[in-house]
């Protein structure tokens, strides 16, 4: 392969409808973020499935690393008070 | 015809819409990449869909057995009125772009106006098509510049098609006895009131382009009145195969 | 890594895969399954996108303009899936140019059924039909394949081409039910089209190299003879329907098997095409090649101009 460079990836979020949130959709190749926009809404958004595009280009990205998973998520599991069924309450007690 | 200049008015509108979809409709599958490919096919599509808008309107006009189908398939070559700049093949990728902004910019304007025509479902269908058209336009513009300030190989191509389509370009603004009488009945759009913004606008994005704009004042014209470049019969044998070779069939 | 730990990691990792999680990009997966899934998937993509030529050949020829919008329409989507299962890919860690570099030279695979020419406006009909239906029946299973991103891609094709294969049968039963002359033409693009129909779901279990380890890692749920039976049998009572009649004299309703009866398929000529000696082969690799080199200077020009925008940007802003 040539050391030339290609169009980068980007990542395709899109709002369905409002109200809702950026969904991640996908990915494509772009050669600025103007024309990931314009490519997002040919690819992604053909059957009216957005009104809101946002794209970041793949390399911006950040992820944890699955490796990390035991540390990063697993203490949480058990933090159960977190969660409303830890609390007994009588039946009679309405609106809680 | 009760009303043949309504007719032949609409058919001068959508022959351009047909024969520019026909043409972006053949790189499908050919694109310089993908997502290129999936743009340029989804203007192809808006232009299909406007050219049956207007076609139903004229079958409705013509009141007679014609289809949609009919008047866009069964006419002969000098029937066609569309605009010389439309039926230039896609030579290259700088040609199709070209091609396609020195359109949009005057489809634009000409949608806009045409908003504003007395006749409603005129005025409906360029209500549509003006959202999509400011699509294309936008499109076409950013990839002219893209091409004119790209490389130095894309600026020459780039410039050698802008050289050579615009001598296609003055010919948008003439008009045709049928135009003129449906600017007369508040129907039409004064396309000559259109000349002076278009040649500004393209002019500046040019130069925003690193392009030069050519100076040439020699124009071709003749596509309005079905007197076309030799491109637009090999374009309409492909168009029309299938109605010519099986005719009198539904599909 | 010693070769002990790889094996329990490779234990664990099936374990994850029989319990129904997926597996994603980042997540440690055998060399073997990442190699697997790169050419499995590149193959599905490079399939999508060559496919769009055979039907591209009608674009401009379709007899109407409803027929029309509906295939440019279709082979955009076909373009679309391309892209979805190419970006798909390259979560792996390969390239689209590294994909579409195989691809040119020869080396990646993609569906021989695309190397068969598009003679009439009925191979519309009877590949939209045929053909999509074929894929349907290979792309359901594999939205719930292990591997997250595939699946994902699988999900949203198989959800926008559920109109592909109606749009062709459409197609057919129009012809089907018009002049001698158009039902003719559907006879003899069914008649085509059939035998590389049913080749296009694979070499018979027996002769298929993939299929064990390709079921443990869901990328399969049935065998290809399992998938072609399944083919054959919902299909056959569709071309009844319309009146058409399967190309095949050994054709049997089984009533103890309450399955179809089918003649041998011609496996030569499934080799010869998959050999690169079909009729298209070489038409199909020139019209890829050719796009993606003339394409070159307007990728270029992109970037460039990208790139000058860019140093702009940040002149202002200094």
């Amino acid at each position: 392969m040539s050391n030339k460079k290609n169009w980068p990836l980007w990542e395709i979020f899109v709002r369905s409808k409002n109200g809702l949130e950026h969904r991640h959709f996908g990915s494509l190749h772009a050669a600025d973020a103007e024309m990931a926009l314009e490519n997002a809404r040919d690819v992604y958004t053909r059957r009216n499935e957005g009104v809101s595009i946002w794209v970041v280009e793949s390399k911006h990205i950040t992820a944890s690393n699955p490796e990390h998973n035991g540390e990063l998520f697993e203490p949480a599991q058990d933090k159960v008070y977190r969660h409303p069924t830890f609390y007994d309450l009588p039946d009679e007690v309405k609106h809680m | 015809m009760k009303n043949e200049n309504l007719y032949n008015y609409i058919l001068g509108i959508a022959d351009n819409s047909l024969i520019l979809g026909q043409r972006m409709g053949e790189l499908c599958g050919h694109g310089p990449s993908l997502e290129t490919d999936i743009a340029c096919t989804n203007i192809s599509l808006d232009l299909f869909g406007q050219v049956r808008s207007y076609f139903q309107y004229a079958a409705k006009i013509a009141g007679d057995k014609r289809t949609e189908d009919d008047i866009a398939m069964l006419r002969k070559e000098r029937e066609y009125k569309n605009v010389l700049l439309v039926e230039q093949p896609n030579t290259n990728f700088a040609y199709s772009i070209g091609r396609q902004f020195l359109f949009d910019v005057y489809h634009l304007a000409f949608l806009t106006e045409l908003q504003k025509s007395s006749d409603l479902t005129l005025s409906a269908i360029a209500n549509k098509c003006v959202k999509e058209v400011s699509y294309h336009e936008r499109f076409s513009s950013d990839w002219v510049k893209r091409l004119g300030d790209g490389t130095e190989e894309s600026n020459q191509k780039m410039q050698e098609a802008i050289n050579d389509l615009w001598t296609y370009t003055d010919e948008l603004f003439h008009q045709t006895p049928a135009d003129i009488a449906m600017v007369t009945e508040g129907v039409g759009v004064d396309v000559t009131k259109l000349k002076e913004k278009y040649y500004k606008q393209v002019s500046e994005l040019l130069q925003e382009a690193n392009l030069e704009v050519p100076e040439s004042k020699w124009f071709q014209k003749g596509g309005k009145e079905g007197i076309h470049t030799e491109h637009l019969g090999y374009l309409l044998s492909d168009l029309q195969y299938m109605q010519r070779t099986y005719p009198n069939m539904e599909w | 890594m010693s070769e002990e730990q790889i094996r329990s990691l490779e234990k664990q990792f099936d374990e994850r895969i029989a319990r129904d999680e997926k597996i994603e990009p980042k997540d440690w997966m055998p060399e073997k399954y990442r190699h697997t899934h790169i050419r499995q998937m590149s193959q599905h993509a490079h399939s999508e996108v060559v496919g769009m030529l055979p039907e591209g050949n009608w674009i401009t020829r379709a007899p109407s303009l409803r027929r029309k919008v509906a295939l440019l329409a279709k082979i955009q989507d076909e373009a679309g899936h391309g892209l979805y299962l190419y970006s798909a890919t390259e979560t792996l860690g390969v390239t689209r140019e590294e994909l579409y570099d195989q691809l040119h030279s020869g080396k990646a695979k993609y569906s021989s059924i695309f190397n068969y020419p598009t003679l009439t406006w009925a191979d519309m009909g009877a590949i939209g039909w045929l053909v999509d239906g074929a894929a349907i029946i290979n792309q359901v299973p594999l939205c719930n394949t292990s591997y997250g991103p595939y699946a994902r891609a699988m999900i949203r094709v198989c959800k926008e081409e559920s109109f592909h294969q109606r749009q062709g049968y459409e197609i057919m039963m129009k012809l089907a039910n018009g002049t001698p002359e158009q039902k003719d033409m559907a006879q003899d693009a069914l008649n085509r089209w059939w035998w590389p129909s049913l080749m296009m779901l694979g070499p018979t279990d027996d002769k298929s190299v993939h299929t064990e380890q390709s079921m443990k890692w869901k990328l399969k749920r049935k065998t290809n003879d399992e998938l072609r039976q399944q083919f054959i049998d919902q299909t056959v009572p569709q071309a009844d329907l319309i009146g058409l009649t399967i190309p095949d004299p050994d054709l049997k309703w089984n009533e103890e098997r309450q399955s179809y009866d089918f003649g041998a398929i011609n496996w030569d000529e499934f080799w010869q095409v998959v050999k690169g000696h079909g009729p298209c082969n070489k038409e199909r690799m020139k019209a890829r090649v050719n796009a993606w080199e003339e394409g070159e200077w307007v990728r270029d020009a992109a970037m460039a101009y990208a790139e000058k925008k860019q140093e702009r940007k940040q002149k202002q802003a200094v």
